[in-house]
Order: structure tokens, then C-alpha cells, then sequence
């Protein structure tokens, strides 16, 4: 007869999860295989994109390298020590993106970088889209579920500091995507529906309010472009009606690979990064594009699965919160350069040009593998 | 109130949390179908369209202007080509706010405001907004230069080499082969949009201008990928243009040149027919102009100055000019009067100095005061005698006349293939109802008889009135072009040549027209001593300012310029003809004195040898000296 204890952790279960080299190294088999095929497609499609430069390849395969180190050093954490660590980290960020509000490096007319000559450039705003949903979940974490008025009322003043320093910066993409992973959280806290209802009807107001008083003339610009791309043909209207031509000419199988026309001849602007997809559509057709969507879904997936499966609360709103945004991400790409929603300057995860928002990314798959490797056993059965 | 204590249930939130997965897992799904149905809808729904779009998005259908066919005289001698030639271009699309950059051009190469101007109104007249539009022509080194180091303060600014048509012979042929310009607005609206895209020229006058049709030739194409900047990136398929027809004249450089010199610096009209072909083998008009000017612009004060000036260089005297054709048009009375059965070769009038109409008083006066006593035609033609042919005018009468007369080319458009040729005026009856709204008087009928009156005629219209004579009535048109590649040029309306009951009647006038040059009392026997071949001419006077009733010509009284027109008509030889010259010198008095000597000139450059004798093929044919006199 075996003892309890043998019923509980039998020897057979001990070495199958030390076999797991994998799993001793704190690595999700799955995610891992899922971004090593994206990082493979996206060099695939980048020298398509960028026009054959090499140069530009490699240092996107080393963000990749990079990527997947800091990927694998965050996953050696664990969740709880993260979840120690987040109120500082929050603060921090908040920190920095004062810093950069205030003596920020200007790139782009618009001001986003810490600059520090000879050591480090980065943007703040990247870091805060992990840590505003650690810092949300590691919040109500300690409450109890769903959570009440007041808790929420925090989280919301959690979420909008930052996001209103983004929004100066002015960056309307990533400050959205901060708003979005914060909102996850609560999300996936369960939030009472009548609280999500009522804050989608006041998104009304608040979009009027927006309009006259926060968004600056080329946000406007590219709202109302949204609206109407053919009011200004080769204005701002050109880069949606020039993805869209992109995407449509692509037919079901494309025009083959390094034979996109639209984006060979440079009628595509921001071809390798924003507007990489119509590359993508342009070139392997409908075909290609479910092909991508479908390794999203299966990516997003396994976020779902490591959420549910996960042992702690904060795991489980971290690592949902960190997955939806993730498909955010996908989807505002997408939808803005098929024309369905506004230009709002989102990158598309691996696959668009960019080392800052790749170790993002690959720092968020980092925690959901931490998240899922690092489950104790033990008190499981 | 007591607060209850709240356990954390972990079993509780992992259902919570597992609720909104699966929520969220949904609304996922749900937009990843949305984003699915999107593409489906771009990619397949549209697909036409977008291909379509991305099609013409790349791929752009450039012009390549077809280059113009050259223009030879009758021996070969390029009279017009091409030359590459560097021009500035802007192309409006690309230049941002073009009129600073215009501003930009002016300062870089330090142009006036005129030119300023210029550029400005080229500019405007650019169809459309991606083609670029030449605005400066024939840029030295330094200009070049220039502009290559201020590029980068000239977006849409480039220099190009092009071909632009050239003169080299320079003013000689200014009055027949004409100019190409650059193509005007008015224009613009008439011409084949494809044909001329990518031309920026188009014949303006003269022969460039009538035979623009096969001197252009057909335009080509190049299909070029470019990018959204509009720079070509490379060439997909082209069809070559059709270069314009070459173009041989009938005219020759060396008899242009040798009447140039015959009419030395006079203002006046020289017209040589070869009467054989209708072969216009000389056609001057002086003063003229240089061409190579207007070809890429003359500048607003340089035209000012040609249109104002006094000697009037733009006017084309052999076209445009009218005159009255004074003793001139006698041998055709005369040839009339004698078809007509109102004279014969021997029927006499006696002329007393003047002539009268039966019931009027108003004497018609002849040239020589004291008359001429009894004249016949061979003496009328030779003295010019007004008398005689007023009689013979009276007898006639106008409707016959104008019959007549009309069938010599007067009062009609007698060219081929001339731009702008005017028809002159052949009055008649119903001619002066529709003007004046008067009767016919038969005074007028008298004065038309001498070539005064109402009658105008341009010198080319001469010409070809004194070939008629040479060719004894047969028509053909005179012309400019010998061979559009190859060929020659078509009369679609020939005229029909002058029958005459009795072809003898020619020979009769003819011998008068001989005798003009060669009989003792010849008005031009001065001339006609000189030469080594027999010219049947006559001369005329085409008054500038009408003279009072018994008032007399004194040439002291008059302003230079309201001096007389000197005219002479001649072919030769005069039995077997090879030129046919008709020679208008402006205020030069007297057709025999002046016009004439201009003549002999003009043949003797045509018909003489190296030696100053008459060219063996010229001589006369030993068959018709038989016949003859």
C-alpha cells in the first residue's frame, strides 16, 4: 500500500518533472516554440520590408537574442518576488516618465526616451506596460474579489497617472495600451459588468472632452483621416489608403515573397514597422495573414490556459491581463492598417522592426512563464 | 457597524477569473473574426479594386515626344534640325510652393523680372501637375552649373537635354519655312492631347506650321515604374515615338541668297517659279527675321522691337502683301482682250496722250503725257500704253474681266501648301453690291484695265500669274514642299487650266512681254541689253497714295514711304521658260528702272554658269525655235 505521502508526490511524478529540462529551467515549451517561429517569420518578412537590408535583420535578430535573455532571466523570478518588487518599480516609472516630460529626448516630435549617452536609451512608457498591470494585479490581489467601489477607484488613480504622462509625451498609442492593460486587470477581477457598461458609456463624453482638450492637431489629424482617408489623399490619408491598397492587392495568396510592389517602391510608408502587415498581406495574400493571426491565437491561448492555471491571484491577473493586452496589441495593429480603426502609432508584436517594444513583449511572456514554471506542486493536489 | 471578516477564497476567484477567460477567450474570437472578415473584404471582395489601384500606382505611362523631321532646300542644305539643347524644367507637383521657387531660379541665376514673368506664365501653362514644364531654354555651362549647386533649394527643379529645332539658315527662311513656338493655350485646346503630350512645340507659321501634321510625327510611350516620390525606378515597355517626316523644299539657298543680295537692303518681294513644276525656287520677303529666337522664346522686348519697327521684318510681303498690280496684269488683259474677241494682234488704237469714255469728260490719263499715237498690242505691251488698255477694258467690261482674270490666280488663294496666303481682291459687279452697296461704274472698269483700282494682289499671286504666261494656261499651284519623305505633295483642287480658243493668242501677248526687254522702244530695254538670254517681262507701278485728277507724280513732293511700289513680272528664256520671277520693291518708283535690274539678277543666278553663260540644259530646244517668232 502506498502512504499518503506517496499517493500525493509519487516517484514517478518526481522524475518526470525533473526530466523536464524545460520546466527546471523556468521555459513554457509551448510560448517558446510559438515566438521562435514569430521571430523567424518576422525576419522572413522584414527583409521583404525593409528592402532587403540586412544590416537591419540583424539587429533585429539580436533584440530577439537580447528579448529572449531578459525573457528568461525575468522567468526565473517568482511571481511573488515580483509582486514585492511592483510598488517600487511603479514608482520608479512614474519617476521616469516625469524625467522625460520634463528633459526627455526628442525623437520624432515627440518626447519618449530616457537618454543616457553611452549606457542606456529607452523609453519609460514601454516599461509601464508591465508594470501597470503587475501593479494593479498585485493591488487587488490583496482584496477580495470582485472588488468594491473604493478599490477600484484606486486602481482607476493607478492607471491614469501614467497614462496622463504618456499622453503628454504625446504618445496615444502606448498610452491607450497602458489604460488597456490596467483595465485588464480590473477586467479580470471580475468587474462587475454594470461598472464596465457605465464606463464604456462615459468613454462618450470623455472622447468629446478628449477631442477639445488633450489631442494635439496630428492626432486629431489622424482621427479624422481615420474618418474620411480620401478628404486628403496625399496628406494623411495616404498611408491608409496606400496600406489598404497594400492589403487589397494581395488577393487571397499575395503577390509572393520580395514582390510587393507597394511596399518595394516605397508607396508604403513605415513598412517595417507600424505598417509591416500590409507587407505581409501584400505578399502572401489572406493566406499569410490567417497564418499569423492563427500563431496569435494560439499564442493568446496559452496566455489563457498559464491564467488559468495559475496559482496565485496575481498570477492569474497578471498573466490574463498581460494576455489580453498582448492581443490588443494585434488587434490595433491590424485594425488600423486595414482602415478599421485610427493611426495610432502601435507596433505589431515581433513582427514589426523596433528592439524596445520586442523586449517588452518578451519581457511580459517572461512573467507568464515565471507565472506557470514556478507552480508548486505540492499544494496543488 | 461590524465590519464582517473576510476570508480570502482562493476557490471563489479562480472561478471568477476562470468566467472572465473564458469571456475574454470569446470576445477574442470575435474580434479576430472581425479583423478576418476585414481582410476578407479587402483582399477578395475588393480585390479588383485594390489591384487596380496598386496597378496604377506604380506604374506610369510617360511620353516620349516624337523628334521633328528635318527640313532640306532643294540640294540637300539643312534649312531646319534638331539640336540638343539644355533647358530648365519645373515640375509643379514636386516643387512645393512653385513661385518661390521661380524666385529662387531668378535669384540663382540673376534674371530680370521680365524674365521672372516669363517663367511664371510658362509655368501656368503646364496641363498637368506631375509633368514637368521646360522654362528656361538653352542654358550656357555656368547656368548649369549654377543650378546644379543651389539644387537643393529648387525641389522639383531639373535640367534637361532636349532636342529644340533649329535654323541655320537663319533669317533666309524665316517667310516660307516659318517657326515652331512653344505651344499656346489656344492651341493647347486644339490638339490631340496624346499625340502632343509630350511636345512642347508645334509649327507656328510657314511650312512648319502647314505641314505640322507629318513634320511632328506620332508620339511614344514608356510605361515606368516609379516610386511615390514619382522618380522611375525602371522602364517596363516602351514604344518608340515616330519620328516627324523629313521634308524637301523646292526652295534652293544659293538663288534664296542671290536674290537676298538682288534686292540689296531694299525692302520688297521676290517670288521664282520653276513654271515647268510650279517649284517655288526662291521666296524672299525683306527685311526678315531670325526664327531661332521664337523657337525657345524670343524675349518681350526683343518681339516689341521686330513688330514695331518701321520696315515691318514680321510681314510677310509674298503672302500678305497687297498690291495693286498695276502695268503688270497687261499681257493677261491682253491675252483676255484677244480670247475674249474684243482686240486682235493687229487691231490699232490711237492714243493721244489720254482716253475717254464716250459720254464722259473725265480724261484717262497715259503714262506718257504726249501719247503714243497709234498703237497696237505688240506696241501696247511694249510702251505699257494705259490708252490701249483702257480701251480694251471698256470693251471687255468688268464681268468678263473678272472672269478672266480669276482664272490667272487673282483674287484667289494660289498656294498649295502656304500658311496664311491672303486671296487679294479680283473686284466685279456683285463684289462691290456686297461692300458698297453701289453700281458698278464704268470708270472703274477702265482702271482696272491698267492694274489700278480696287485690285489687290500679293506678289506670290504675280508670280504665278507671269508662270501662267510662261506655261501658256497650265496650272499648277506653286509650292514650297518638293517631297514629304519621298514624296511629292498632293493638289487636292487643282484649278483648271486657261484654254484658250486660240492658243496662238499667248505667243502674241508673249512676244509683247519679249519686246518689253528687247524692242527698241522696250520700257526695260536697259535690262534686256544686259542679258544673254531672252526675258519676256513687264513691268508696273503699284501707287501707294491715289494722285488728284490733273495732278502729276513728282516724286519731290512725296514722303519716301509714299513713294511708288516698283514691280516687275518676267520669265526666262523666253521661248523656252525656266524661271518665272515676280519682284516687288517697296517705294522703288519705277518697275523698269528698279524692279527690273532686281530681276535679271535673280535669273542670271538661276539660268548662268560659271562663265555667265546660259546653262546647257536651259538653252533653247531646237524644235520650237522653228516655230517660234
Amino acid at each position: 500500500m502506498n502512504s499518503n505521502f506517496d499517493r500525493t508526490l509519487s516517484n514517478e511524478d518526481v522524475l518526470r518533472r525533473r526530466a523536464s529540462l524545460l520546466q527546471r529551467l523556468h521555459v513554457d515549451g509551448i510560448l517558446l516554440l510559438l515566438l521562435l517561429i514569430l521571430a523567424a517569420g518576422s525576419l522572413f518578412i522584414l527583409y521583404s520590408a525593409s528592402g532587403k537590408n540586412v544590416e537591419l535583420l540583424i539587429k533585429q535578430a539580436s533584440s530577439f537574442g537580447i528579448g529572449l535573455v531578459g525573457m528568461f532571466i525575468i522567468a526565473q523570478f517568482e511571481p511573488r518576488f515580483m509582486a514585492r518588487w511592483v510598488p517600487l518599480a511603479y514608482a520608479a516609472g512614474v519617476g521616469l516618465l516625469v524625467a522625460v516630460d520634463v528633459m526627455g529626448h526628442n525623437a520624432m516630435g515627440a518626447t519618449r526616451w530616457i537618454n543616457i549617452p553611452g549606457v542606456i536609451r529607452f523609453q519609460p512608457s514601454e516599461f509601464m506596460k508591465i508594470i501597470m498591470p503587475a501593479t494593479i494585479a498585485w493591488y487587488l490581489s490583496k482584496r477580495s474579489l470582485p472588488p468594491r467601489l473604493k478599490h477600484i477607484g484606486i486602481s482607476l488613480a493607478l492607471i491614469v497617472v501614467p497614462f496622463t504622462l504618456i499622453l503628454l509625451q504625446p504618445d496615444l498609442g502606448t498610452s491607450l495600451l497602458v489604460i488597456a492593460s490596467g483595465a485588464f486587470v480590473l477586467f479580470m477581477a471580475g468587474l462587475q459588468w454594470r461598472w464596465i457598461l457605465g464606463a464604456l458609456a462615459a468613454l462618450v463624453p470623455v472622447a468629446v472632452g478628449m477631442w477639445f482638450f488633450v489631442l494635439r492637431e496630428y492626432q486629431k489629424q489622424r482621427v479624422l483621416t481615420f474618418l474620411n482617408p480620401e478628404s486628403d489623399p496625399l496628406g494623411s490619408g495616404w498611408n491608409i489608403i496606400q496600406s489598404k491598397a497594400a492589403i487589397g492587392s494581395g488577393g487571397v495568396l499575395g503577390k509572393g515573397w520580395l514582390l510587393g510592389t507597394q511596399s518595394h517602391l516605397d508607396f508604403l510608408p513605415e513598412s517595417h514597422t507600424d505598417f509591416i502587415i500590409a507587407v505581409l498581406a501584400e505578399e502572401f495574400g489572406l493566406v499569410g495573414v490567417c497564418l499569423l493571426l492563427l500563431l496569435y491565437l494560439l499564442l493568446i491561448a496559452r496566455g489563457l490556459v498559464i491564467t488559468v492555471q495559475a496559482q496565485t491571484l496575481f498570477g492569474k491577473l497578471l498573466a490574463g491581463a498581460l494576455t489580453m493586452t498582448f492581443f490588443v496589441y494585434v488587434f490595433v495593429n491590424i485594425g488600423m492598417v486595414s482602415g478599421l480603426l485610427p493611426v495610432v502609432g502601435v507596433p505589431l508584436p515581433f513582427i514589426s522592426y523596433g528592439g524596445t517594444s520586442l523586449i517588452t513583449l518578451l519581457s511580459g511572456f517572461g512573467i507568464l512563464m515565471s507565472i506557470h514554471t514556478h507552480r508548486k506542486w505540492i499544494t496543488q493536489v | 457597524m461590524p465590519q464582517p471578516i473576510r476570508l480570502k477564497d482562493h476557490e471563489k476567484d479562480a472561478r471568477l477569473v476562470r468566467q472572465r477567460v473564458l469571456v475574454g477567450a470569446a470576445a477574442i474570437l470575435l474580434l479576430v473574426a472581425g479583423l478576418v472578415a476585414r481582410l476578407y473584404y479587402l483582399q477578395v471582395v475588393q480585390y479588383e479594386y485594390h489591384s487596380t489601384l496598386s496597378e496604377n500606382n506604380r506604374v506610369h505611362v510617360q511620353p516620349i515626344p516624337p523628334t521633328r523631321g528635318l527640313i532640306f532646300d532643294r540640294n540637300g542644305v539643312l534649312v531646319a534640325d534638331n539640336r540638343p539643347s539644355f533647358s530648365l524644367t519645373l515640375t509643379r507637383e514636386r516643387a512645393g510652393d512653385w513661385r518661390q521657387v521661380l524666385d529662387a531660379i531668378v535669384e540663382v541665376l540673376e534674371l530680370s523680372a521680365d524674365e521672372r514673368a516669363l517663367f511664371e506664365k510658362r509655368v501656368r501653362q503646364g496641363r498637368r501637375p506631375f509633368e514637368p514644364v521646360p522654362v528656361l531654354f538653352e542654358l550656357s555651362e555656368e547656368q548649369i552649373a549654377r543650378i546644379a549647386v543651389n539644387q537643393f533649394r529648387l525641389p522639383g527643379v531639373e535640367v534637361v537635354a532636349q532636342l529644340v529645332r533649329h535654323y541655320p539658315q537663319g533669317e533666309h527662311f524665316a517667310h516660307s519655312v516659318g517657326y515652331v513656338g512653344r505651344i499656346n493655350e489656344k492651341e493647347l485646346k486644339e490638339l490631340d492631347p496624346v499625340d502632343y503630350s509630350g511636345t512642347h512645340h508645334i509649327g507656328k507659321t510657314g511650312i512648319e506650321r502647314f505641314y505640322e501634321e507629318q513634320l511632328h510625327g506620332e508620339v511614344g510611350y514608356e510605361e515606368v515604374e516609379t516610386n511615390a516620390r514619382g522618380r522611375v525606378l525602371r522602364v517596363l515597355k516602351r514604344t518608340d515615338p515616330l519620328p516627324g517626316k523629313d521634308l524637301v523644299l523646292t526652295l534652293d539657298v544659293r538663288l534664296q541668297e542671290a536674290a537676298e543680295a538682288a534686292l540689296g537692303g531694299r525692302r520688297g518681294a521676290i517670288v521664282a517659279i520653276q513654271p515647268a513644276t510650279g517649284e517655288v525656287l526662291a521666296m524672299v520677303s525683306q527685311p526678315s527675321f531670325d526664327p531661332n529666337p521664337f523657337v525657345t522664346g524670343i524675349s518681350f522686348k526683343a518681339y516689341a522691337e521686330l513688330r514695331d519697327s518701321i520696315d515691318r521684318p514680321l510681314y510677310n510681303r509674298v503672302l500678305r502683301g497687297l498690291y495693286p498690280p498695276g502695268s503688270t496684269i497687261k499681257p493677261m488683259m491682253a491675252v483676255a482682250g484677244l480670247d475674249a474677241g474684243v482686240i486682235t494682234p493687229s487691231s490699232r488704237v490711237f492714243d493721244p496722250g489720254f482716253y475717254q469714255l464716250p459720254t464722259h469728260s473725265h480724261k484717262y490719263r497715259n503714262w506718257n503725257r504726249s501719247g503714243d499715237g497709234w498703237v497696237n498690242l505688240e506696241m501696247a505691251i511694249m510702251r505699257s500704253n494705259d490708252t490701249y488698255f483702257y480701251d480694251l477694258a471698256h470693251k471687255m467690261g468688268i464681268d468678263r474681266m473678272h472672269d478672266y482674270m480669276s482664272r490667272f490666280g487673282l483674287g484667289q488663294r494660289v498656294a498649295l501648301d502656304m500658311f496664311e496666303e491672303t486671296a487679294g481682291l479680283m473686284p466685279s459687279r456683285d463684289w462691290k453690291r456686297a461692300r458698297y452697296r453701289q453700281p458698278w461704274y464704268p470708270g472703274e472698269t477702265l482702271i482696272l484695265g491698267i492694274g489700278q483700282g480696287y485690285m489687290q494682289t500679293t506678289p506670290l499671286q504675280l508670280a504665278q500669274a507671269v508662270t501662267l504666261m510662261a506655261n501658256r494656261g497650265k496650272w499648277i499651284r506653286p509650292h514650297l514642299a518638293r517631297t514629304i519623305e519621298g514624296r511629292p505633295p498632293v493638289d487636292a483642287e487643282p484649278l483648271p487650266d486657261i484654254r484658250l480658243r486660240d492658243p496662238k493668242s499667248w505667243d502674241y501677248a508673249r512676244f509683247g512681254m519679249e519686246q518689253v526687254m528687247h524692242g527698241p522702244r522696250g520700257t526695260a530695254r536697259k535690262v534686256g541689253d544686259s542679258a544673254v538670254y531672252r526675258i519676256a517681262g513687264k513691268s508696273g507701278t503699284a501707287q501707294v497714295v491715289a494722285i488728284k485728277q490733273g495732278e502729276r507724280y513728282d516724286r519731290n513732293k512725296i514722303q519716301e514711304r509714299h513713294r511708288d511700289h516698283a514691280l516687275f513680272v518676267a520669265f526666262a528664256p523666253a521661248d523656252n521658260p525656266q524661271i518665272a520671277v515676280a519682284v516687288m520693291v517697296e517705294n522703288g518708283e519705277s518697275g523698269s528702272g528698279v524692279a527690273a535690274p532686281v530681276v535679271k539678277q535673280v535669273m542670271d543666278a538661276w539660268l548662268l554658269d560659271d562663265n555667265g553663260q546660259l546653262k546647257v540644259e536651259y538653252a533653247t530646244p531646237l524644235k520650237t525655235e522653228v516655230g517660234q517668232r
